[in-house]
């Protein structure tokens, strides 16, 4: 049964400071705002880390790969930044959510 | 975010004391507020204070700029002192509600593991489990429904004196008259004593097990998204 209180091994934020820890370079992805309907709460947490690893969940899976993807470049240059996602554009070829609404992921280092 | 900070927010958080990292979506720049040290000095003193309550995470616009407020609070842990009828509903009812329940009974007849699957279930006297291995705090409710005094008394001073944010106590008002007696001689003050919810659950006419393990529960959120308010209440219906 899950406590709740033991946060080393399934909670987002221990593992962000566990690998940080280990000595790898490591971003925090966070879910700032939604619109509409979205698959995870606002504060909802994601750690990624250099090699493109990643703990938690900012959309349930429609557009973790390219917060990885942008992770990395966070990693490297140090500046946060917002990403935006919303309904997937069926003629453009890209990431989107299924679930017709909108979400802000907020995306940093942790130093 | 600096390491030292994320440091510090998983420090309050293994705990279980809230707090709220405070970025600014301008800046990256970000602070802990824990929940024991803010004051009404801070900028963002009343958003805090409803952030802490509700425990929700958002953004707000302000001022000074855009923040993000990460909210961490404790997960919320009902103790159910009684392994009874009442308890073999209120426990699962409560998992489901997202609450971490730990039932508590002595009699190790009532106590059995058939009757309480998938509980964490201490055959044990409260006093050799309190606070020795569940420390009681802000974030507990705790629910007495032995009806038998060696076995819900002490449980009931504790949490009381540990500030849980729900204290109840099964009972008719003549029991409960006797209790009031019991726990003051303890030495606990009238307001302090107050603060227990007895008979136990929100009024809606229960009956079975079942319907009064719904009517704790309620009453338990209740106590937990309406802090203050509810305590006012309560306040109200012991002074008239």
């Amino acid at each position: 049964m899950d406590t709740g209180t033991d946060i080393s091994t399934k909670d987002v934020l221990g593992t962000a400071e566990a690998w940080r820890r280990e000595g790898r370079a490591v971003a925090l992805a966070t879910v700032v705002e939604t619109w509409g309907s979205a698959p995870r709460p606002v504060g909802s947490h994601l750690v990624i880390d250099a090699d493109g690893n990643f703990e938690g969940s900012v959309s349930g899976g429609c557009v973790e790969g390219a917060v990885v993807a942008e992770a990395t470049e966070v990693i490297e240059d140090g500046a946060p930044r917002m990403l935006e996602f919303g309904v997937a554009d069926e003629t453009a070829w890209r990431v989107g959510l299924s679930c017709g609404g909108r979400i802000a992921v907020w995306v940093e280092r942790v130093n | 975010m600096d390491l030292a900070l994320l440091a510090a927010l998983n420090e309050e958080r293994r705990a279980r004391r809230a707090a709220i990292v405070v970025t600014d979506l301008g800046t990256g720049a970000a602070r802990l507020v824990r929940e024991a040290e803010f004051a009404g000095a801070d900028p963002l003193a009343g958003e805090l204070a409803a952030r802490f309550r509700t425990a929700k995470s958002g953004t707000i616009e302000t001022p000074d700029g855009r923040f993000f407020l990460t909210v961490q609070v404790p997960p919320p842990r009902l103790v159910i002192i009684g392994a009874v009828h009442i308890s073999q509903a209120l426990g699962p009812m409560a998992r489901m509600a997202g609450f971490d329940v730990t039932v508590i009974d002595p009699r190790t007849a009532f106590a059995t593991p058939e009757r309480f699957e998938g509980t964490n279930l201490l055959a044990e006297w409260p006093q050799d489990v309190i606070p020795s291995r569940l420390a009681f705090d802000g974030y507990t409710a705790l629910a007495a429904v032995t009806h038998d005094p060696k076995i819900d008394d002490f449980p009931l001073a504790e949490a009381l004196k540990a500030g849980s944010f729900y204290v109840g106590a099964l009972g008719s008002r003549k029991t409960h008259a006797k209790r009031v007696e019991r726990l003051t001689a303890l030495g606990l003050d009238p307001a302090t004593i107050g603060r227990i919810a007895a008979p136990i659950g929100l009024d809606i006419g229960a009956q079975s097990p079942a319907e009064i393990a719904v009517a704790v529960l309620a009453q338990v959120i209740e106590a937990l998204r309406k802090r203050p308010e509810a305590a006012a209440t309560r306040t109200r219906d012991v002074a008239a």
